[in-house]
């Protein structure tokens, strides 16, 4: 069977030239990048430049990269080196688990937390947040891009709140990098989460941008690595891999984003003109130019998602739980939405390799297994 | 079969579906492997204790399931409905239990989740038939176009006394590979297929119900709703109306039980009945169970139509019970029927269900009142 991948935001095929980097590196570059001898100056040398490459993405310093395992290290990284008992966090309803997980073991640290709801559009609005804040606030949370709706926060307009008040801000970026510009030094962001395997590298690695005078303890600890910010031998092939993928959003990101943008702009269209009672969500805000997420009423977006993978297309519907079961999204469930809107969902999440064919061919799929399964659907006659 | 349509395998992670799976894909039909979500195990904290073998939906099942998939080289998707199985399952259950009623979620949750939203969703998935592992047969009766149920041939495995609600259509859209074998011959076959869970254990009693203690079940899951239950605790009395003691719920006790009852006494005392109204525990002797009949609600017919006149069957009135010689006798309305039997039976429980056989086949059943 033919297979079409469009799940994008869960993560990403390698670009070619992040394989060729990876697969070069882990032949040939050995050495541990803490070693004094020549093989572990070769390695120092190519993660450092990986190092720039990434920092180069995302308008910062290089010194103030920090490589972790990935994007769920990053935000654990941020809240737990930068809050503590006593403090007070204000982040919002429609975060990451990785986000909102660590938020909650932060308030059985005795640290406190201000969840703040958002607007029908998933859009937080900067006066809440103002309104959230106190003189304890340590950090405010906000995600550049939502991973589920790709619905963009107003993170900077966030951000200068935060400075304002004299708390920190960190943003959660694993959705936005490279699918928004971004240069965190001039739109003042203290912390700021990457993972490579949304950009085209490998799995297993990730960054935390921290801003040079943030103080932040150390969640991992060990030997001296990452300048006392995380300790363990660096995952030099993978930094490798990671930068190369920077290094090609950095030359190619504008295009690639304009791509993306038609192409979802042609699938909206198809996909609105094919199947009736059809929603957007988030449809009012500023989005990702590779995300859709749909509402399809009277049927269950898990029954869609299998249907299609057995058409052969990869989408995906609300978050998985730990059986592989979809649980209805809390962020859609954030936005107002009743649990059957929720469950009724599906998100389609364009990257590099989808084209105008493939997009064409999963409208007509989706359309097909949308009639078919509204056909049966006892709750689609009522709606 | 129609051409090329899927079949969808109700796949739990044990052996006899995992081995329906096998059985199928080794006659070379095109499948689905899926394990339906039913219950969240750690909803109920209190009941996740050491030593907790309710296994329902566990991650080691869907760890098996999903591993027989991948050799048999099939698609396999977990589905969760706990909406479904909590409304038309567990809450139900509870509440029988509070009105004095002894329930059988298997059979709810045949009804009403896995022929029912498995079956609509696998006609969602472009798939006309489910399959999956229980023990019972289905034949089509050429003359009256029916559908049969039948027990299955290993009689000590047979769960038709759980199916009993199917309906025609359900019948005609669901495939039960097993209801020829017996257990034995399963797990032979299992292991000749090289099935990786073939030696795994059986599972036993309610599925969501941790160390089947279904009454703790009820109390954790009306904490979790904030339920307030005005006075679970009442009186025990004897067929007479004599005070003997005192109990602490009704949901507790279930008809012909003997033990717990916390009460001494010359001879062995069982519950007879037990009341929601008044909160009172009915206990006598074992004579006092004995019932020459019974009436039964919610019917589904299944060889027939409904019965019009008098008929020769034999009824079992609960899953372990040998079915007894009876007759059953049209009720009032056409969902109900009147059962008497020759000699009477003990323990005739209302909540459970009374599945009318004749011979091997399945004539009906309804529920008891």
């Amino acid at each position: 069977m033919q297979r079409y991948y469009f799940d994008h935001n869960a993560t990403t095929p390698l670009r070619e030239e992040a394989l060729t980097a990876f697969q070069a590196a882990l032949s040939s570059i050995h050495g541990n990048a803490s070693s004094i001898h020549h093989y572990g100056q070769e390695a120092k040398q190519k993660l450092e430049g990986a190092r720039r490459q990434v920092a180069q993405l995302l308008g910062a310093p290089a010194k103030d990269i920090v490589f972790t395992s990935g994007g769920t290290e990053a935000n654990n990284l941020a809240l737990f080196g930068a809050v503590g008992a006593g403090d007070h966090v204000v982040t919002t309803a429609t975060e990451h688990p990785a986000v909102l997980n660590p938020c909650a073991r932060l308030r059985e640290i005795g640290a406190d937390v201000t969840v703040v709801e958002v607007d029908g559009n998933g859009v937080v609005d900067p006066e809440r947040i103002a309104r959230a804040m106190r003189p304890a606030t340590k950090l405010v949370s906000v995600m550049h891009a939502n991973n589920e709706t790709g619905v963009v926060q107003p993170v900077e307009e966030i951000a200068a709140i935060a400075r304002k008040c004299g708390a920190l801000m960190h943003v959660d970026g694993v959705q936005a990098a490279g699918k928004l510009p971004v240069c965190v030094a001039s739109a003042g962001f203290d912390l700021y989460s990457v993972s490579a395997h949304k950009l085209n590298a490998p799995k297993g690695i990730g960054a935390l941008y921290v801003r040079k005078d943030v103080k932040l303890r150390a969640q991992m600890l060990g030997g001296h690595h990452e300048r006392d910010r995380r300790a363990g031998t660096e995952n030099v092939p993978a930094a490798i891999a990671f930068g190369a993928a920077a290094g090609w959003w950095m030359g190619h990101g504008a295009e690639e984003r304009a791509r993306l943008s038609g192409l979802r702009d042609r699938l909206t269209a198809a996909v609105t003109q094919a199947i009736p009672d059809v929603r957007i969500n988030g449809a009012g805000a500023q989005r990702l130019a590779n995300t859709v997420n749909l509402q399809l009423d009277g049927i269950e977006g898990e029954a869609v998602v299998i249907a299609m993978d057995l058409r052969g297309f990869a989408i995906s519907s609300g978050s998985a739980c730990s059986s592989g079961a979809v649980e209805p999204s809390h962020v859609l469930l954030a936005m107002g939405m009743s649990a059957e809107q929720a469950r009724s969902s599906v998100r389609i999440s364009l990257g590099v390799g989808n084209t105008e064919e493939q997009v064409e061919a999963l409208a007509r799929a989706l359309a097909e297994a949308v009639k078919h399964l509204r056909r049966i659907s006892p709750a689609y006659a009522h709606v | 079969m129609s051409e090329g349509k899927p079949i969808a395998v109700a796949m739990s992670g044990g052996v006899d579906s995992s081995t329906v799976a096998a059985l199928l894909r080794r006659k070379g039909e095109r499948i689905v492997g899926m394990t339906m979500q039913l219950w969240n195990q750690r909803r109920l904290p209190a009941l996740s204790g050491e030593g907790a073998t309710g296994r329902c939906c566990s991650l080691d099942d869907v760890y098996d399931a999903r591993y027989v998939a991948e050799r048999l080289g099939i698609p396999y998707y977990v589905v969760n409905f706990e909406k479904r199985f909590e409304e038309q399952v567990v809450r139900p259950f509870v509440d029988d239990y509070l009105s004095g009623r002894t329930p059988i979620p298997c059979t709810l949750c045949n009804n009403f989740v896995k022929f029912d939203q498995f079956l609509e969703l696998a006609e969602g998935l472009g798939s006309d038939t489910i399959a999956t592992g229980h023990y019972a047969r289905i034949r089509r009766d050429e003359r009256s176009g029916r559908y049969l149920l039948l027990r299955a041939v290993d009689g000590s495995k047979d769960q038709t006394y759980f199916l009993w609600g199917l309906t025609q259509e359900q019948l005609a859209h669901t495939l039960f590979p097993l209801g020829e074998m017996t257990k034995p011959e399963v797990r032979e076959l299992a292991r000749s297929l090289e099935v990786p869970v073939a030696e795994k254990q059986d599972s036993q009693e309610i599925c969501f119900v941790p160390n089947g203690d279904y009454a703790a079940f009820i109390d954790a899951y009306f904490e979790e709703q904030g339920l307030k239950r005005e006075q679970a605790a009442g009186e025990i009395v004897d067929t007479s109306g004599r005070k003997l003691g005192r109990h602490d719920g009704t949901h507790r006790f279930t008809v012909g039980q003997r033990r717990g009852l916390g009460i001494a006494a010359g001879e062995p005392l069982y519950v007879i009945a037990t009341k929601s109204d008044t909160q009172q525990v009915i206990v006598g002797k074992n004579e006092d169970l004995l019932r020459r009949g019974l009436t039964a609600s919610r019917a589904n017919w299944i060889d027939c139509e409904g019965i019009e006149v008098a008929r020769r069957v034999q009824v079992k009135i609960r899953n372990k019970h040998e079915a007894a010689p009876a007759t059953v006798f049209p009720g009032g309305e056409a969902s109900c029927f009147r059962v008497v039997f020759d000699t009477p039976q003990r323990a005739v429980t209302p909540g459970q269900a009374a599945v009318l056989y004749d011979g091997e086949l399945v004539v009906g059943g309804g529920w008891i009142d």
